[in-house]
C-alpha cells in the first residue's frame, strides 16, 4: 500500500512539475509511417533519413518550405571568376556543434569527402567533384571535373558532421546500408542543427531537444523545445493517434481520411503536390528473371513487353480510386518542378489493354509469364494499394505477378543490390534537375553512379551524354542534351511511371505546417500558431 | 407347455439408423443450440467449399477485379463492371461477398489441415510418451510443458519466421499456406499429447492391453489398434474446439500481415484491409468479413462445447 501511495505522490509531484515548466516547453509529437533507416547522414539518400537529418544536422545550403535555395552553413557561394570548375563557399562564422566544438572548414572538407566514400549513398550527388580543399577556417573550395554550374543544388541534403567527434568515435567510415554493419553515427549524431539528439530507439521513438546555442535561434518562428518522433506503420493507428491528441503531427495522412479529418474538431489538414514521381522498374539486365516461369530468357529485356506493361496500367483509375484524387498521373520520372520536364513527355502512355495484349504476344509470350512485384508498404502514399492494383491490371494482359510488399528497410537495399525483377520506387528530386534522375536511375551502375538503378539498364553512349551534363556550362546546350536523353530513355520504357503523389499533413490545429514540396519539412521553419 | 417363443431378433440396423438412434444424436436433436450452431457451421462450410460456383467473382484472381469498382457501397452497382455488389467492394474493387466465400474457404482449409497436423503429431507423441514412459516420456512432456507456457500465436509467429528464412524468397508465395498450416499445427500439438498421455497411462495397465502384450504383439500395433480407439474420445472434443481456435489463429496471423499473400485474402487479411477504412466511413470492408469470422468461429466452438458435454458420462 505504502509503495503505491508513494508512487502516486511521485506521479502528482511530477505532474505539477511538468505543468510548471510547460510555459517554457513545447513538444512536437511527430508521427510517420516509417523511421529513418540510420542517423548516419551520408549513408542513405532517402527522404525519411533526410527529414530526420535536417533537425540535427545542417547542409551548406538548403531549401525552405517553398523550395527556394537559401544559405545554411554557407553564407555565400560562387564559381571562381578565373576558374569555372571551382566553387568557393564562405562559411558561417560562430557556429557551434552540439558538443561545443566550433564549426570550421575542416568539418566541411571531412564531411564532403566522407559522403564521397564508396559505401556512401550520397556519393551520387557528388560525382562531379574532384576535390574539396580548405582555404582558411571559413572558406572552402570544391573543385569539379570540368565546370559544373549547378553543383550548389546538389548540396541541399549534404549534411556536415563534426570531424573531431567522428574521429573520436570511430565514425569516419560511412555505414554501408547494403550490408548489415553499423557505426557510432548510426545511433548517435553530432551536428550544428537546431535540435540535438537526446535518445534514439530505431523504429520506436527518437527524442530531440532544442539546441540552445543554435546560430539561427533568432530566426526560428516557433517555441518548440522538444521533438518526439514516432514511427507508426498502421495508417489507421496513426490517424487515431492524431484524433485522440496522442500526436501533434502526422506527416503522411492516408488519402481516404483527408475528407473526414478536414471536418474533425481540433485537427488541421494541409495537402499539396510533392516533387516525387512513383514508378515501376523492370529488370532488363539479368539473362533470366529469378521469379518467372519463363526460363532461359528475360521477358523484360524485350522493349515490347515493357511497352505492354506501360500500356496496361490504368493510371486514371489508380488516381481516382487508390489515391482518391491525391496524385497526378505521369508519363515521365520528373515532376513539373524539375528542369527538363515537358508536358508532352509527361503525358501518360495510352491505356489500351488490347494493344498491350497484342504487343506481349508479338514479343513471343501469347500466354503471358509470371514474375514477382516487390513493393514497399510503409514508404509512399498507398504504395501497397498501388501495387495490388497493378497486379490486377497486368493480370489482364497475362502477366501473373505475385505481390511481395515489405518495409523499405528490406526493399531499398535489395533494389540497390539489383536483386529484384520488378519493383516499385519513388524518386524525390532535391536538385530540381533531370541529371539527378538520369544519373541515379538510368546510368549504368558503377561504384559512383547509377546507385538506384536496379533495372540493370545500361547504355554506354547514353552514359556519356549523362556525364557531359556535369560539366556543360552553356545552359541552352545542356538543356538540349537533357531533352535528347529524355527522348531516349522514354523510348526505352525501362520504367513505368505511375504518378506524382500529393502528400497530406494532418496536425493538431495549434500547429500550421505547410506541405513541403520535397517532403523534407524542417521544423525550424514552422511558424507558431499558439493561441 | 411351450417354450417361450423368443422374440424375433430385430433386423440389423444400417449405420445411419444406428447413428440416428444413438445417444449422441439424441443429445444433438434435443439441444437447440447445437442444431443452430451445426446448421450455421454446415451452411458456411458448404458455401465456402462451393465458393468457385457461388461467388459472383473470383476474389483470388487480381485480373478479375476492376479497380473502378473500388469502394462500391453495399447493394450498389460498381462504376467499372456495372455488377451488383451485395456486400459492397473493397479498395481494389473486390466483391466483399466473394472475398468472404473465398476467404472462409482458405480459413477452413488452413484450420482443418493444421488441426489434422497437430492431431497426428500430438496423439502420436502422447501415445509414445504414455506407453513407453521413461526418458522419452520425460523429454516429450517437458517440451510440451515449455510450449504450453508460450501463447500459441507466439510459437506460430516463430515457426513462420524460421520457415520463411529457410524457403527461398521467390517460393514464399506458393508455400505460404503450407507454412501457415505447419506453423499453426506446431503451436497446438501439446494439448493433444497431454490428454492422450494421461488416458494412455490409465489404459495401458488394463487387462486387454496386458493380454495383447502377452500374446507377443509388438508395441506399435498395440498402441495403434488397441490403445488409440480407447483414448480417442476426448481428443475429438479438443480437435473441434481447436478448429475454431486455429481459424482465429490464422486470422490473427493474417491480420498481423504474416499469413497468406494480400492477393489471396483470408478473413483475417480482409479485416486488416478493412481496418484502414474505418475513419473514412467505408465500414462494410471491415464489418462483413469480421461478422463472417465471428459466425464461423462461434458456431464451431458451440458445436465443440456441445460435443464435450454429450460425450461426458458424468453429465448424462
Amino acid at each position: 500500500m505504502s509503495t503505491k501511495r508513494f508512487a502516486l505522490a511521485a506521479l502528482l509531484a511530477g505532474a505539477t512539475f511538468l505543468t510548471a515548466v510547460s510555459v517554457e516547453a513545447r513538444t512536437l509529437r511527430w508521427a510517420r509511417s516509417q523511421d529513418a533507416t540510420t542517423l548516419d547522414p551520408h549513408s542513405g539518400n532517402t527522404g525519411p533519413n533526410h527529414v530526420m537529418g535536417h533537425n540535427i544536422y545542417e547542409p551548406l545550403v538548403l531549401r525552405a518550405f517553398d523550395g527556394k535555395l537559401q544559405g545554411a552553413l554557407a553564407t555565400e557561394w560562387r564559381v571562381l571568376p578565373d576558374d569555372p570548375s571551382t566553387w568557393e563557399f564562405k562559411l558561417r562564422p560562430n557556429v557551434k556543434f552540439h558538443n561545443g566544438n566550433a564549426f570550421t572548414a575542416d568539418d566541411v572538407v571531412f564531411s564532403l569527402k566522407r559522403a564521397m566514400q564508396p559505401a556512401a549513398d550520397m556519393k551520387s550527388l557528388l560525382v562531379s567533384v574532384e576535390d574539396v580543399t580548405k582555404v582558411d577556417d571559413l572558406t572552402v573550395r570544391i573543385k569539379t571535373k570540368g565546370p559544373n554550374a549547378l553543383l550548389v543544388n546538389n548540396l541541399t541534403n549534404m549534411f556536415i558532421m563534426d570531424k573531431e567527434w567522428s574521429e573520436q568515435n570511430n565514425a569516419t567510415q560511412v555505414q554501408d546500408l547494403k550490408s548489415k554493419t553499423e557505426n557510432f553515427a548510426t545511433r548517435n549524431a553530432m551536428g550544428t542543427g537546431p535540435f540535438q539528439l537526446v535518445s534514439r530507439e530505431p523504429d520506436q521513438r527518437t527524442v530531440m531537444r532544442r539546441f540552445e546555442n543554435y546560430w539561427g535561434r533568432d530566426a526560428v518562428q516557433n517555441d518548440i523545445t522538444e521533438i518526439v518522433y514516432r514511427p507508426i506503420p498502421e495508417a489507421a493507428t496513426r490517424v487515431a493517434a492524431l484524433l485522440s491528441g496522442e500526436v501533434d503531427w502526422v506527416q503522411d495522412l492516408p488519402p481516404q481520411d483527408i475528407e473526414r479529418l478536414r471536418t474533425a474538431q481540433g485537427v488541421r489538414v494541409n495537402t499539396g503536390p510533392e516533387n516525387r514521381p512513383i514508378f515501376l522498374g523492370m529488370n532488363v539486365g539479368v539473362p533470366e528473371l529469378r521469379s518467372s516461369d519463363v526460363k532461359g530468357k528475360n521477358p523484360f529485356a524485350d522493349v515490347r513487353v515493357r511497352q505492354a506493361v506501360n500500356g496496361a496500367i490504368n493510371r486514371d483509375a489508380i488516381q481516382r480510386v487508390v489515391m482518391r484524387g491525391q496524385s497526378q498521373p505521369a508519363g515521365m520520372i520528373a515532376s513539373p518542378l524539375v528542369n527538363g520536364y515537358t508536358k508532352e513527355l509527361d503525358t501518360p502512355p495510352k491505356y489500351d489493354v488490347a494493344a498491350a495484349r497484342k504487343m506481349i504476344a508479338d514479343a513471343g509470350y501469347p500466354n503471358g509469364f509470371s514474375t514477382t512485384l516487390h513493393c514497399t508498404n510503409d514508404r509512399y502514399v498507398n504504395d501497397e494499394g498501388i501495387c495490388q492494383a497493378v497486379v490486377g491490371m497486368l493480370g489482364q494482359i497475362g502477366i501473373k505477378a505475385t505481390l511481395v510488399a515489405q518495409s523499405l528497410r528490406v526493399h531499398f537495399p535489395a533494389i540497390q543490390r539489383g536483386e529484384y525483377d520488378f519493383y516499385l520506387l519513388g524518386w524525390g528530386i532535391p536538385t530540381f534537375d533531370s541529371h539527378y534522375v538520369f544519373n541515379d536511375l538510368y546510368r549504368t551502375k558503377t561504384s559512383s553512379a547509377g546507385t538506384w538503378n536496379g533495372t540493370g539498364f545500361s547504355d554506354p553512349e547514353l552514359d556519356k551524354k549523362i556525364d557531359s551534363l556535369n560539366s556543360e556550362v552553356d545552359l541552352a546546350k545542356r538543356n538540349a542534351t537533357i531533352a535528347e536523353i529524355w527522348k531516349q530513355v522514354q523510348a526505352s520504357n525501362v520504367y513505368a511511371p505511375i504518378h506524382n503523389q500529393f502528400i497530406a499533413y494532418g496536425m493538431r490545429s495549434d500547429f500550421d505546417i505547410p506541405v513541403d514540396v520535397e517532403n523534407t519539412p524542417k521544423v525550424r521553419f514552422i511558424e507558431s500558431r499558439r493561441s | 407347455m411351450h417354450a417361450p417363443v423368443p422374440a424375433p431378433a430385430a433386423p440389423p440396423k444400417g449405420r445411419l439408423a444406428r447413428f440416428l438412434d444413438s445417444d449422441l444424436f439424441y443429445s444433438f436433436r434435443t439441444s437447440p443450440m447445437a442444431i443452430l450452431a451445426g446448421t450455421v457451421a454446415a451452411l458456411m462450410t458448404l458455401a465456402a467449399l462451393l465458393a468457385g460456383l457461388l461467388a459472383p467473382q473470383n476474389a483470388f484472381d487480381p485480373a478479375a477485379l476492376n479497380l473502378m469498382d473500388g469502394y462500391t457501397k453495399p447493394l450498389e452497382q460498381g462504376l467499372g463492371s456495372q455488377g451488383l455488389f451485395v456486400l459492397g467492394a473493397d479498395a481494389q474493387g473486390r466483391d466483399i461477398l466473394s472475398a468472404i466465400l473465398f476467404g472462409s474457404r482458405l480459413s477452413l482449409v488452413v484450420g482443418v489441415a493444421s488441426v489434422a497436423f497437430s492431431l497426428v503429431l500430438g496423439v502420436g507423441l502422447g501415445l509414445l510418451a504414455g506407453y513407453v514412459g521413461g526418458r522419452i516420456e520425460a523429454l516429450i512432456m517437458r517440451i510440451a510443458d515449455i510450449q504450453l507456457s508460450f501463447p500459441a500465436i507466439l510459437i506460430a509467429l516463430l515457426v513462420f519466421g524460421v520457415a520463411r528464412g529457410l524457403i527461398p524468397p521467390h517460393r514464399h508465395e506458393e508455400m505460404a499456406v503450407v507454412v501457415l498450416i505447419i506453423a499453426i499445427g506446431l503451436s497446438n500439438w501439446a494439448q493433444y499429447a497431454r490428454t492422450v498421455r494421461a488416458s494412455t497411462l490409465v489404459e495401458k495397465n488394463k487387462d486387454y492391453v496386458q493380454a495383447a502384450r502377452l500374446l507377443g504383439i509388438s508395441p506399435l500395433p498395440v498402441m495403434l489398434k488397441h490403445l488409440l480407439p480407447n483414448v480417442a474420445g476426448p481428443v475429438l472434443v479438443i480437435a473441434t474446439i481447436n478448429l475454431a481456435l486455429a481459424i482465429i489463429e490464422e486470422a490473427t496471423l493474417s491480420y498481423l500481415g504474416v499469413g497468406v499473400p494480400a492477393t489471396q485474402p483470408s478473413l483475417g487479411t480482409l479485416i486488416r484491409f478493412g481496418q484502414q477504412y474505418l475513419f473514412s466511413g467505408e465500414w462494410w470492408i471491415l464489418l462483413f468479413p469480421a461478422l463472417a469470422l465471428v459466425l464461423l468461429a462461434l458456431s464451431i466452438n458451440l458445436l465443440g462445447d456441445w460435443l464435450r458435454d454429450a460425450l461426458n458420462p458424468k453429465l448424462r
